[in-house]
């Protein structure tokens, strides 16, 4: 009997092993490999077109030049991660509250066509980022449809703007209005801190930017609405219920009874939503390739331009590296601040 | 707040409660339709474009409906070999699909139903690969890919994306919810480990693998960054996505609206197609995705 159990173990064993290998075959080879290249590489000034294998070591310099270095390509670095986190700040909250929202709404019990609600809000989700984007390139037009709606539902008050093509920053914008311009602006907004005058770091996201974020947040609702309909329904009826004959109103039983039960869901969603923010690529390629005066480049897009257009390679994969570290970090930052609300 | 009405007339009360909760649901629909029609209409609108003439696109770039009618833009797209990309596209996500869903179910299985030695440590690395951002991944994956001479071809593509660290902790996941008698009783028959797997758990996991097969060849067939990484100069091998960003071409050129709208609606509609026949496992998919992970 007990040689008969150890014979099962081995050939256990070797199935489970046998089972695997497909899987492990292709993950050491494309991704847990690729990972120590790429920190390797980081360190070497490759240019991505000769063989990998003449890329001279050349120690930190490339983390030198992009975090303590006065010039272009730190300037670059600060500002695609300054245009990144505008995009993130404006877009996660927008999405997850109104993703949220949606939910809740589409989760009444009395209400009809639920189904249909879901599909239509879930349907830009299922599309190509390449496809929409080329659409909304087409919607963002001085005449197009954007403008057009913005100028009926204000009346003929809204002036068409080229979107793609506006580099001022919403804040800058707003600063005019109070007068507030570069030319007035007093001498230490004109200063430089790491590469970018404050000026510049506190532009706001420009119109070409919003333009991207609005449709990420368009594309991304649906997503979440789902999950966070899927976490809904599993809270039982008898707690809104027991909520209602206590005598709460619609406002209190969303805050003191739903959204503390949504709060893992909350985590996740918000973490999809930086995570996704933090690598905006597709759109910017098609639509705005960084510009209009590298408003829209972001930390994933200079990677890709460095590394594929500029042939610094070694260079864009300092820049990754780096970009992995701010993510990595956010997430557990965030997770902290979820976790700690809980008391 | 509710005080004052609670005891003297309960009829009233409940006829206001009605009444209110009725404004509510009015309300309810009017956003839900504004919003639906925000979501539905730029689909609608680019479907309209793809069938204009030029001229007429940048007279009346909102008219919903074509003024005279045509298949210039279809025309211009197969003349630049659109066919050829729709072919690409479908046969990577075909080939991508079918893989995943079998590696990823074998090393699924393995992982949680066969405690093997040094099973918990392989389940953790891969699973913490998903923590990876994709755009991090772009450059290490160019290196491996040059390394082999895997560039320009349908191998660079395809092989890459052949198992995810994401359908294995799907499978995974369904897998362990399944009892373990089923086996034990299959084990005491004298079935071994590929025949349980094959001919006991996999049938019983289908809802998983849909899943998985929507997810895979929806990411495949959406795909952007790997091709375009991947493939450098043979345009053989474009896939839509990647086609379609070749044609949008250097910014501020006079841009050919109805091909470039007739190409992503040749991208948007297969996909909505499947969409419309499959939606219940999309919804389910994401939801057993997200907040049981």
């Amino acid at each position: 009997m007990a040689t008969g159990i150890k014979q099962q173990d081995r050939q256990d064993a070797i199935a489970g092993w046998l089972f695997m290998t497909p899987a492990l075959f292709l993950f050491a080879f494309f991704v847990f490999i690729p990972i120590f290249f790429a920190v390797y590489f980081s360190f070497t000034d490759w240019n991505g077109i000769s063989p990998p294998t003449e890329a001279r070591f050349i120690g930190a310099e490339n983390f030198r030049v992009l975090l303590l270095e006065d010039g272009i390509r730190r300037a670059d670095f600060f500002k695609a991660l300054k245009n990144t986190a505008y995009f993130s700040l404006g877009v996660v909250p927008m999405q997850t509250a109104l993703a949220l929202l949606l939910a809740v709404v589409v989760n009444q019990r009395r209400l009809r066509f639920k189904g249909f609600f879901r599909t239509a809000y879930y349907f830009p989700s299922i599309t190509s980022s390449i496809a929409i984007s080329m659409l909304f390139l087409f919607l963002y037009q001085r005449n197009g449809l954007v403008n057009q709606v913005l100028q009926t539902i204000t009346f003929g008050l809204w002036q068409p703007i080229a979107w793609m093509a506006d580099p001022r920053g919403l804040f800058h914008i707003i600063f005019g209005w109070f007068g507030l311009t570069l030319e007035t602006a007093p001498d230490w907004m004109r200063a430089n801190v790491l590469s970018l005058p404050v000026w510049d770091w506190i532009s706001g996201p420009s119109v070409a930017l919003m333009g991207i974020m609005l449709l990420n947040t368009w594309t991304t609702i649906g997503t979440m609405m789902v999950i966070f309909l899927a976490a809904l329904q599993d809270v039982p009826r008898e707690v809104y219920e027991a909520a209602e004959i206590d005598g709460a109103n619609g406002r209190q039983i969303f805050f003191s009874v739903t959204l503390p039960l949504l709060r893992p869901t909350l985590f996740f969603v918000v973490t999809l939503g930086l995570i996704g923010t933090f690598q905006v690529f597709d759109q910017v390629y098609v639509m705005s390739a960084g510009g209009p005066a590298k408003t829209t480049l972001t930390v994933a897009y200079l990677v890709y331009r460095n590394g594929f257009t500029n042939s610094q390679m070694g260079l864009a994969a300092a820049i990754a590296l780096l970009l992995f570290i701010i993510i990595f970090t956010l997430t557990l930052v965030q997770r902290r601040i979820t976790e700690g609300k809980k008391e | 707040m509710a005080a004052s009405m609670t005891t003297s007339a309960p009829t009233a009360v409940r006829r206001e409660s009605r009444l209110r909760e009725n404004i509510r649901l009015v309300l309810s629909y009017a956003l839900l339709f504004l919003i639906a029609l925000v979501f539905l209409y730029p689909f609608v609108l680019a479907i309209s474009t793809s069938f204009k003439t030029l001229p007429e696109i940048n007279e009346r770039p909102v008219a919903l409906i074509p003024q005279t009618f045509t298949l210039e833009g279809y025309q211009r797209m197969f003349a630049l070999n659109v066919g050829r990309w729709a072919f690409n596209s479908f046969f990577i996500a075909a080939t991508v699909t079918i893989s995943n869903v079998l590696f990823s179910a074998l090393a699924g299985y393995s992982l949680t139903r066969i405690a093997f030695p040094g099973s918990r440590f392989v389940f953790l690395a891969i699973i913490g690969t998903m923590m990876i951002p994709g755009i991090v991944q772009l450059i290490p994956m160019f290196i491996v890919l040059k390394t082999l001479g895997m560039i320009d071809s349908y191998t660079g593509l395809i092989i890459p994306k052949m198992v995810t660290a994401f359908g294995i902790f799907l499978m995974a996941q369904f897998f362990e919810a399944i009892p373990r008698e089923i086996e034990e009783a299959a084990r005491i028959d004298g079935a071994g480990r590929f025949r349980m797997f094959f001919q006991i758990v996999l049938p019983l996991a289908r809802p998983a693998i849909v899943a998985l097969v929507i997810f895979s060849f929806q990411g495949s067939w959406n795909e952007f960054m790997h091709p375009l990484i991947v493939i450098t100069t043979n345009q053989d091998l474009y896939t839509l996505p990647l086609g379609l960003a070749f044609l949008r071409g250097g910014l501020g050129q006079n841009l050919q609206w109805n091909a470039l709208l007739a190409g992503s609606m040749l991208t948007t509609v297969p996909m909505a197609m499947i969409f419309f026949f499959f939606q219940r496992y999309f919804i389910e998919g994401i939801s057993y995705s997200g907040v049981k992970g």
